[in-house]
């Protein structure tokens, strides 16, 4: 089978028991994607397939035949930095950094789905969503950070979205 | 070599009298670039020559009983298996804490156990293998209830921190305290099993050259490690190399997992690298608690508020021979004045994980109850409970008499209540509401000791003029990296990236490594030390005394010459060694950082649930090395602090000692959407007596009080004492009153 991740083909022969997050880091060797939980609860292997975010660890490889698979790598380079990434450094977005790719995955996907007018569960107009502190912090729960960076997180986030 | 044991302050160091300007500074993270493009390596995710094979432990389903036999012909005969390990007398039954865990799994001590490890082609073939294994156990019925077992309690271990404590008599306190028309209070306050919850299992990838083992992992303090690993699998430490450049979270969990031993014995035997990560169930099992804790706070006051008498005595669990004792009382011995005093610790042995250290043993859970009782004695004087700690702070330490190295309680107590607007707080609860909100405010102190532990470090100016500061200390989110290449920066006259820091290898010289708040100071002191030798030999080659000697933007001023420091430097490069030591400055002085919490929530009437509104800390911890890591240290021990007053509890099924909550979904952390804006203020005070650099520990302290402001506020808000942690909607909802 073969699926595209950060606009290369790749071939793969997975186990059909591999999870997409196990054969980007044990396989691709695409290791920024990092594995917390193993069963969808923290958000850390979050990356974005045809544009949406998932958590990696809840799906097949097998399942993603001719996908469009977006990790951190291709987000962004230590030396050339997407404008979310160098956000969370500005504003000390992580401490530990392991849950970090992850967010910046997850406000990527996000902020798309806020431009596209999505509403989530805190927004008072579900016609006309106003990306706020809340609204933010909502649309991010899914990524758990045990340092405890999210005031920065969505200090980071809220800077690059109204930009 | 500079050394220096803190038997005396230091006379004065470079880094002090340095003009840099990057001490202090909230400078950015230097391995930010990495974290954020997903290329800082972790201890699974290391690269390493040959084929590598994965493992996967295997774990027994009893808490307590004998191991008769194991069905693995099935796993073995699975594709991809290369050996599914299972009698080899080293394997470790869980993580090793201060000593090596006990090895062979012939019996069974907590649920869960680790009795063996399968090692296959893939992750996929070595979980699949691990799971085909049946583990025949002749159960024992465990004991899981610490109070049930009270009656087997133990004191203190011989070497615990913490040795029980009485000054005078606090029953006689009580008395004297009605017949004075005073007011006691006398109440239980409960905490439950709690766990680190690092974000990144406990992962290793351990790798044979002959007799020599190098091992990839995420451990926090190396130079414990290195012989407790060798032990364990029987070598000695000179053969044994640990790298640790990045750690996915610690808050003391990472000592050394049992997937390291495991990953180490595999290796040897199959002769092949063996990389493991344990599953997230098999942390909550195998990785050592915090454990549940039982607290009685007696509190005697006269009438005018004056603390007579404190009591705090406290029952804990352990697993058999665990040696660890959660030091509850740590934060109560010196924080208020009283002259009776008093501080017991009962250790109930029950069939579990071990407990051990979680980010600030003894005050995290501590302050939890004092900081409640404190809150009810105010409201039952009549008085401001901001008042009271004031009138009840003490001019040295109660227990001891000595001085405090540096306090900064009611400083911090003043600037809070100003920041924060709590004059505008009704003392009354249920006094202010918003449509379905009730809304309060509350405040409670933070304390935590201050440690200085062995640290050694080498600092080398090169002839290009560059620094390379070296030291196996490790940075597990707390920024030691930046805040090392800050010290060196402000000693040496460089700016930041004239520096390069190499962390967390054991070839390195040996640091204090990470955990229970002494990293920065005891690591920072050492590189501060190390720079001294290199700033005499500057000196000496600029015909200067160091301290007219100025340092500035890689250059040496003094008299009327300015030398570029790569010239001064010559050919061969200046290696300075620094190394610092507790001494007597831990008995002459009281050391401990202070702080206050401040918290404002909303509780709903209808449903019962608590939001967190706002928080604000204010900390004294010594100097500041960046003020932009600190506070992102404090918001994050504050958050853990919501957790632990409104969410964290890992539930015991009493029947079989397992916890049925044993994942992130169902132990619930703080989430983005649990937490609000926070704010920190720092009044910093640079403590001479506590070490070199004046630096107090600081990531244990913002979890201190936190908590318990969370929940006084949220008596304030509706009535609802918190007594039993913790306070879930539930409970809430019970003592609400009637709409």
């Amino acid at each position: 089978m073969h699926f595209t991740i950060n606009g290369t083909v790749h071939e793969a022969e997975p186990d059909i028991r591999a999870s997409l997050l196990d054969v980007l880091r044990e396989h691709v060797g695409l290791t920024g994607t990092k594995k917390g939980c193993d069963r969808g609860q923290c958000g850390a292997c979050t990356i974005l397939v045809n544009g949406r975010r998932i958590n990696s660890c809840l799906t097949l490889a097998v399942m993603h035949q001719d996908d469009d698979i977006l990790t951190i790598e291709g987000i962004g380079s230590a030396d050339n930095l997407h404008p979310l990434q160098a956000a969370f450094v500005k504003h000390d977005g992580y401490q530990c950094g392991y849950c970090t790719p992850g967010q910046i995955c997850s406000a990527v996907g996000m902020l798309d789905e806020v431009k596209k007018g999505w509403a989530s569960h805190v927004s008072a107009d579900l016609d006309s969503v106003t990306l706020d502190g809340p609204e933010i912090s909502e649309r991010m729960s899914g990524n758990l950070c045990r340092c405890s960076a999210y005031p920065n997180i969505v200090d980071a986030i809220s800077e690059v979205a109204g930009a | 070599m500079a050394e220096f044991k803190m038997d005396a302050d230091h006379p004065g160091i470079a880094m002090d009298r340095g003009v840099q300007g990057v001490l202090g500074v909230g400078l950015d993270r230097s391995e930010g670039a990495l974290k954020v493009s997903g290329t800082a390596r972790y201890g699974y995710e290391h690269r390493v020559e040959g084929d590598v094979a994965y493992g996967y432990l295997i774990t027994a389903p009893a808490a307590k009983g004998t191991v008769t036999g194991f069905d693995a012909d099935a796993a073995r005969a699975l594709p991809g298996v290369i050996d599914v390990m299972l009698d080899d007398p080293r394997i470790p039954r869980q993580a090793a804490a201060f000593g090596p865990a006990h090895a062979g799994n012939d019996a069974i001590d907590h649920w869960d156990q680790v009795v063996g490890v399968a090692i296959a082609e893939s992750f996929e073939a070595a979980r699949a293998a691990a799971k085909a294994v049946v583990v025949h156990v002749e159960r024992e019925q465990g004991q899981f209830d610490t109070m049930a077992n009270i009656a087997h309690a133990n004191p203190p271990p011989r070497d615990s921190r913490l040795q029980d404590v009485a000054k005078g008599d606090i029953d006689a306190a009580m008395a004297a305290a009605h017949a004075a028309g005073g007011v006691t209070i006398d109440q239980v306050y409960t905490t439950p099993n709690q766990v680190h919850a690092a974000m990144e299992p406990h992962a290793s990838v351990a790798v044979w050259d002959g007799d020599q083992l190098t091992l990839h992992s995420s451990l926090q303090i190396l130079a414990v490690a290195k012989p407790m690993l060798a032990k364990a699998i029987g070598i000695t430490a000179d053969k044994v190399r640990i790298l640790s450049p990045y750690i996915g979270g610690g808050f003391g969990s990472k000592m050394l997992g049992p997937e390291a031993v495991l990953a180490a014995i595999a290796a040897q035997k199959i002769g092949r690298p063996v990389k493991i990560a344990m599953a997230r169930a098999q942390l909550f099992h195998n990785i050592y608690r915090r454990t549940d804790t039982n607290q009685r706070i007696r509190l005697a006051a006269d009438k005018d508020g004056k603390l007579l008498g404190l009591a705090h005595d406290s029952v804990v669990s352990q697993c058999p021979d665990g040696g660890f004792m959660e030091p509850v009382a740590l934060g109560s011995l010196a924080l208020y004045d009283a002259p009776v005093r008093q501080f017991t610790h009962k250790v109930v042995t029950l069939d579990m994980v071990m407990a051990g250290a979680v980010r600030a043993p003894g005050e995290a859970v501590g302050t939890l109850a004092l900081e409640t009782a404190i809150d009810e004695i105010a409201e039952a004087l009549g008085r401001d409970p901001i008042d009271f700690r004031k009138l009840n702070e003490p001019a040295v330490d109660p227990l001891t008499g000595a001085p405090f190295s540096t306090r900064a309680l009611v400083e911090c107590l003043d600037q809070g209540a100003e920041a924060f607007g709590w004059a505008k707080r009704s003392p009354t609860p249920g006094q202010r509401r918003e449509g379905e909100w009730l809304i309060g405010m509350g405040v409670a102190a933070a304390v935590r000791i201050n440690l200085l532990v062995d640290s050694e470090a080498r600092v080398t100016l090169k002839p290009d003029g560059r620094a390379l500061v070296e030291t196996d200390m490790t940075d597990i989110g707390t920024g030691t990296y930046t805040i090392l290449a800050q010290i060196a920066g402000e000693a040496l006259g460089l700016p930041m990236e004239s520096i390069d820091v190499v962390l967390g290898d054991t070839d390195l010289p040996p640091g204090a490594g990470s955990g229970g708040s002494f990293g920065a100071a005891s690591a920072g002191s050492s590189v501060a030390l190390a720079c001294e030798d290199v700033v005499a030999v500057l000196a000496e080659r600029m015909d200067a005394k160091p301290e007219d000697m100025t340092l500035k933007d890689g250059h040496a001023v003094a008299g009327n010459r300015r030398v570029p420091l790569g010239d001064l430097v010559g050919a061969e490069a200046l290696v300075g060694k620094g190394k610092i030591s507790q001494g007597s400055n831990a008995k002459t002085f009281s050391q401990a950082a202070h702080g206050a919490q401040f918290a404002e929530v909303a509780v709903n009437v209808v449903t019962g649930e608590t939001r967190v509104r706002r928080m604000l800390g204010v900390f004294e911890a010594g100097r500041i090395l960046n003020a932009k890591l600190a506070r992102s240290q404090a918001i994050g021990g504050m958050i853990w602090g919501i957790g632990y007053a409104l969410m964290e509890d890992a539930v015991l099924d009493q029947r079989y000692g397992q916890f049925v909550n044993h994942d992130l979904g169902e132990y619930h952390i703080p989430a983005h959407a649990d937490v609000p804006p926070l704010d920190v203020l720092f009044i910093e005070k640079i403590d001479r007596h506590a070490n070199p650099i004046g630096v107090k520990g600081l990531g244990e302290l913002s979890i201190s009080g936190a908590g318990a402001a969370v929940t006084n506020a949220i008596y304030n808000a509706c009535g609802v004492r918190a007594r039993d942690f913790p306070l879930t909607l539930d409970k809430v909802l019970a003592g609400l009153p009637e709409i």
